[in-house]
């Protein structure tokens, strides 16, 4: 109950962030994925991933990406809207299709919890949907992180003690990934005064 | 069978006797929130009982619909509320599909108003009119697609078809075991039925019941130039409107219990919801005219996203 | 049977007569008799006609063989309830378009128009309706759609005047030819599969064929008779033909004519799923080309500001919201379940039924303001109600009917495609269930902009102040030009009132349209009994629901009795200065629509604006321009102009070349003859 309870807020916190234009409410959404995520880590038993899920994906990364927000100008925090109704029609496609998906998938029976498998793809969908809808580097960076945390609510049923190593060590690549990225977008908006990847076409040949 | 009838009257009397009540009750919370003693709770029926001794204006452009138009709106808001189940017992009319002749009785009720509205012929009145239509249009598929979460669930439920498709299937109270079935996703619809409230009844977000004189309302302008009985049927049919959706909510709220209780279990939710359109209203600012699709769509995803989750896991 | 046929001879007498009096001088003697022969051999031709339906059992499947002197096909009519449910609509609206056209054509002048050839190319539109219907025989069937597919060319070329019409014209005959020859390509496809052309034994012969041949045969029925029926992309015809047609022929048109098409899909479905191997994707491509449809028709239709174009893109909606009712029948039929399958098959044929009685009875009211007023473009009108008021009730129920609203009949058909939509959740798989319940909700968001597309046309049309001089100068209308529109709004309210009588009837066409096995038959029955149940239940809403109004509407007056009723100038707000100019219009009232689905509909918005200080003069133009027709039929259409004058470098009118090519050929042909 408590898992299903879990899953559908997440899916929820999915699609806030495809609903919203506001980068601002997408960073607080990463927040409480992370913290989700954790919860759902302790019902699997891995109390101390739990911990570490808790530091890295609840406070460390929504902590740097808030840091980074304070330093842009406001303009740079709200998406067009025009995208957003798109987005959150292809989220309820990938929400649809990974549904499908999952009666179509042959798993051994007995390993994914009801549900998880199809929310967990959905919400790796939405993470890409983030990336391709939105032009704002941060909304990338954003959602690779919601990408990334399908790909690790996926993991987690796998997971043993042995794995459970491998995965800190990817959710570390994630943050290494994130702290590149936000001296990136520091750099890139000193200089263009933009965070706008369309802009970006500027610098080809 | 006859207690249930019983019931089902004295929840329909109450319905008709208590519609008044909820636009005292709402006005009465938003002015405690405001810091004013208020108006009377019972202000509506004073404003009835003063309209039905009045004598009426009639503009020298209208026809007969302006003035068929209340009674319209009003008996189809009575029909639609009479194929409600109300207080653990069904309605007498109840019927395969009757949900859809309620949401187009509703449609009909806003149909006339709408007309009635142009045919004063005055430019305030057509901008009520244009945006009651647009907003009616957005609304209805809400609507029905919170309706299909209902119906899916029962038919998954293993209920045959023609009872599934009826209001009374899917408001007569619920049983427990589907609130705690692992059926979070639910949660969703009352969610979206209360967006549809404020929207259907033109509350705040959506309009400014107050604001008669402002560019930004719905409701209140199009009925501008009715005086009279005519607009004490008006009021009145808009009270009933609202009953019928904060009925709906209840309906799905309660739990199945034996009809008593589960009466005064109902109609004590209908005075708190509309405690709570107070309290929305008072913390709320009305949104901007081009927001309130945004509004309607995002109570459509969360419809859409609770019938998936419910029909496809 | 022997009745039906008299119809038919007395059709062909009435054309015999026209086609003389369309040869003699024209003067307003004969106008007054081709007229008058013509309205009333019409009418009493479809009232006979519809005493042929009426006087055998509904149900009976009767048929007879004429001599025919071809050598492929035969003169084979049947009538069974599918026949005889579509011919209701070709004759109750052909008697009462007959008579309402009578009346209003007596207002012409006879020496602008050939009225012999008018009511001649009337009747044969008829004949080749009700052959089309009752054909039992391929070839008969072209030749008869053939014929009822040229007839309109020239009804809708009554104002040939005008090169708008003709235009319109010139475009309609395009389409009706290209799904002719689709429709050839079917039949001659199946001619050759099973060797034979009787339409009664092409459906076992079927069973040979190899899935791809089928797929073929259905891709090439929807594409020929789609057209006729308007399904998106190939609807541009309807909103070009309809205004420029005179208003009872597109009424006839809109309400009768686009049918055949809908009945041509259910007929061939019926014999290509006969042999048992109908296919799924069939259903699901039809229902989601009607979504397709509807949602297209009803978003261009709120953009429109001429009446009667408004009118046409909704028989596209309608057509749209049939073809759904039709695919979700089959998928049912196809999945095993019998409840989907009836309801949606007969909720298609009962809306079809009831689209007849309310688009006829609109596109009749909107010929009468054209008459009147002058002009059909809304933002000129407003206050028609005060000059016509029996035009404007009638205007209203249709309306009412239209929008689907409950006490009239277009709620019937819908309530009854709901059903088959809701109960999507009993089939298997997910994509099944979430595809009929995506459908639904597209159904609802059609039927919610309904709505508000006819309190648009109604509203401002009908009711307020007169917009300009076009309104103000309306000639009144009376009761005895304007009596035959209570015939379709009459059915308008019964068909609501007494819904289940109407829904029996389309109970049995869709019988005879998709035989079902004992099984689901009896899932069914059951279906039927309670839907019509259920329409029984409404229909008594409906009568209390009317019977509240009046009882209300007594007490309001007897509260209003000694009091003081003022007649004041409209308040809104205390603002009196207002002229008739500020009202709202029809382009503002669909404004908050078009902020929405602004490029859905396809709106074309030209603004010029004074950018000085203090501007001048502004300009400002929206336009609703059929996107396909400019972007897919436009240069579709030209490139192929292109190519055929890229050909003509062949026709020089060097005539020794000529006999080179002659020499050519016959040298060629002599070589390939002896290679062979």
């Amino acid at each position: 109950m408590l898992l299903q309870t879990c899953l559908f807020l997440l899916v929820l916190s999915n699609f806030c962030m495809l609903g919203t234009p506001r980068i601002r409410r997408m960073t607080g959404m990463t927040a409480i994925q992370g913290l989700l995520l954790t919860v759902l880590l302790c019902i699997f038993g891995h109390v101390m991933l739990a911990v570490a899920v808790l530091l890295i994906k609840g406070l460390l990364l929504p902590g740097l990406l808030w840091r980074t927000l304070k330093r842009l100008p406001a303009q740079a925090l709200v998406c067009p809207r025009k995208v957003v109704p798109l987005d959150v029609l292809a989220g309820m496609g990938g929400l649809a299709f990974s549904f499908w998906l999952d009666g179509r998938l042959v798993m051994a029976h007995g390993l994914f919890p009801p549900m998880l498998l199809p929310l967990g793809l959905a919400t790796l969908f939405c993470g890409l949907i983030l990336i391709v809808g939105r032009i704002k580097a941060i909304t990338q960076v954003i959602g690779y992180l919601v990408a990334e945390n399908g790909i690790f609510l996926l993991g987690m049923p796998l997971m043993t003690t042995g794995t459970a190593w491998f995965e800190l060590a990817l959710l570390l690549d994630v943050f290494v990934a994130v702290f590149v990225m936000g001296i990136a977008i520091n750099h890139i908006s000193d200089s263009f005064a933009s965070i706008d990847v369309a802009r970006f076409r500027s610098l080809r040949d | 069978m006859s207690q249930s009838l019983v019931v089902y009257f004295v929840q329909l009397c109450l319905a008709l006797l208590l519609a008044p009540l909820l636009p005292g009750i709402i006005n009465r919370v938003k002015a405690i929130f405001a810091g004013r003693h208020g108006k009377p709770l019972l202000q509506t029926y004073y404003d009835l009982a003063k309209l039905l001794r009045k004598g009426e204006a009639l503009s020298q452009t209208t026809t007969w619909v302006f003035t068929l138009a209340p009674a319209i709106a009003l008996v189809a808001t009575l029909c639609a509320l009479a194929l409600l189940p109300l207080g653990g017992s069904s309605s007498p009319l109840a019927f395969t599909g009757d949900f859809v002749l309620a949401a187009y009785l509703l449609a009909l009720g806003r149909f006339a108003t709408m007309l009635s509205a142009l045919d004063t012929g005055s430019s305030f009145e057509g901008m009520g009119a244009s945006r009651e239509a647009t907003f009616a249009a957005l609304a209805e598929p809400v609507l029905f697609l919170t309706l299909m979460v209902l119906t899916s669930l029962s038919l998954n439920a293993g209920l045959d078809t023609e009872h599934a498709l009826s209001l009374s299937a899917l408001f007569g109270g619920q049983s427990a075991d589907t609130w705690l079935g692992g059926k979070i996703e639910l949660l969703l619809v009352p969610v979206v039925f209360f967006i549809l409230l404020l929207v259907e009844n033109c509350r705040i977000p959506v309009d400014d019941p107050n604001t008669h004189l402002e560019l930004t309302m719905i409701h209140e302008v199009m009925v501008l130039d009715h005086s009279g009985p005519n607009l004490a049927i008006i009021v009145y049919g808009t009270a009933l409107k609202l009953w019928f959706f904060a009925a709906l909510i209840a309906g799905l709220m309660t739990p199945d219990l034996s009809p008593w209780p589960q009466a005064a279990l109902r109609t004590g939710i209908v005075l708190l919801l509309s405690v709570l359109v107070g309290v929305t209203e008072s913390v709320m600012a009305r949104l901007r005219m081009q927001r309130v699709p945004a509004l309607l769509g995002g109570a459509a995803a969360m419809s859409a996203l609770a019938l998936i989750l419910s029909q496809m896991r | 049977m022997t009745l039906f046929l008299w119809t038919l001879c007395l059709l062909v007498a009435g054309a015999s007569l026209c086609a003389i009096l369309a040869v003699c001088p024209s003067v307003s003697a004969t106008a007054r008799a081709a007229n008058l022969i013509g309205a009333l051999g019409s009418a009493t031709a479809c009232l006979l006609g519809l005493v042929a339906l009426v006087c055998s059992p509904w149900n009976a499947s009767l048929s007879v063989h004429l001599p025919w002197g071809l050598p492929v096909g035969a003169c084979a009519l049947g009538l069974d309830a599918l026949s005889r449910l579509f011919l209701l609509p070709v004759f109750g609206l052909g008697f009462v378009c007959a008579v309402s056209g009578g009346l209003s054509l007596r207002h012409e002048r006879p020496e602008m128009h050939n009225f012999g050839a008018h009511w001649l190319f009337y009747f044969l539109l008829l004949l080749g309706l009700a052959l089309v219907m009752t054909s039992r025989d391929a070839v008969l069937f072209m030749l008869a759609w053939e014929l009822m597919s040229l007839a309109p060319f020239f009804l809708i070329d009554f104002n040939d005047g005008d090169s708008k019409v003709r235009d319109a014209s010139w475009v309609y005959l395009t389409a009706a030819h290209l799904g002719a020859v689709a429709l050839m390509a079917f039949f001659v496809l199946l001619w050759q599969t099973t060797g034979q052309t009787s339409l009664d034994n092409v459906g076992p012969a079927l069973s040979q064929a190899t899935p791809g041949l089928q797929a073929a045969l259905f891709v090439l029925c929807v594409l020929g008779f789609g057209a006729k029926a308007g399904l998106a992309p190939l609807h541009i015809w309807l909103p070009e033909a309809h205004p420029a047609a005179p208003s009872h022929v597109s009424a006839l048109l809109s309400g009768a004519m686009i049918n055949a098409g809908l009945y041509g899909i259910v007929r061939s479905l019926g014999l290509l799923s006969q042999a048992g191997n109908a296919q799924e994707w069939w259903g699901w491509s039809l229902l989601f080309l009607g979504l397709g449809t509807g949602v297209m028709g009803i978003l261009k239709a709120t953009a429109q500001s001429n009446l009667k174009r408004l009118l046409a893109y909704s028989s596209v909606e309608n057509m749209g919201l049939m073809t759904m009712g039709l695919g979700v029948g089959y998928i049912g039929h196809i999945c095993g379940n019998g409840w989907i399958a009836v309801m949606g098959v007969s909720g298609a044929l009962l809306h079809m039924c009831n689209h007849a009685a309310f688009k006829g009875l609109l596109f009749l009211c909107a010929g009468e303001v054209l008459h009147a007023c002058g002009t059909v473009r809304m933002g000129q009108l407003g206050g028609v109600q005060k000059k016509m008021p029996l035009v404007g009730i009638a205007f209203a129920i249709g309306a009412a009917s239209i929008a689907c609203l409950p006490p009239c009949n277009g709620f019937a058909g819908e309530l009854l495609i709901a059903f088959s939509l809701l109960d999507g959740p009993s089939l298997n798989g997910v994509e099944r269930q979430m595809g009929l319940l995506v459908s639904f909700a597209g159904m609802a968001c059609i039927s919610g902009l309904a709505a508000a597309l006819y309190a648009k046309a109604y509203g401002i049309t009908f009711l307020g102040q007169p917009r300009s001089g076009f309104a103000v100068n309306a000639h009144p209308a009376t009761w005895r030009t304007l009596w035959p529109l209570s015939l379709p709004a009459a059915v308008c309210l019964a068909g609501g009132l007494a819904a289940p009588a109407f829904f029996k009837l389309a109970v049995s066409a869709a019988h005879c349209a998709l035989p079902l096995s004992d099984v689901l038959s009896a899932q069914g029955h059951n279906a039927l009994r309670q839907a019509e149940h259920s329409l029984t239940v409404v229909s008594c809403v409906g009568c209390v629901g009317i019977a509240l109004v009046v009882a209300i509407l007594f007490i309001r007056k007897i509260l209003l009795r000694g009091r003081r009723v003022k007649a004041v100038p409209t308040w809104s707000c205390g603002f009196q200065a207002a002229s008739p100019r500020v009202q709202y219009t029809d382009a503002a009232f669909s404004e908050p629509m078009a902020r929405i689905f602004g490029r859905a509909m396809g709106l074309k918005v030209d603004v010029h604006q004074d950018v000085q200080l203090f501007p001048q003069d502004g300009f400002l133009a929206i336009m609703a321009p059929d996107r396909l027709r400019t972007k897919l039929f436009t240069p579709l259409f030209q490139a192929v102009e292109s190519l055929c004058n890229a050909c003509k470098i062949m026709q020089h009118g060097k005539i020794h070349l000529y006999i080179l090519y002659m020499l050519a050929t016959v040298v060629g042909l002599l070589i390939w003859g002896l290679r062979v």
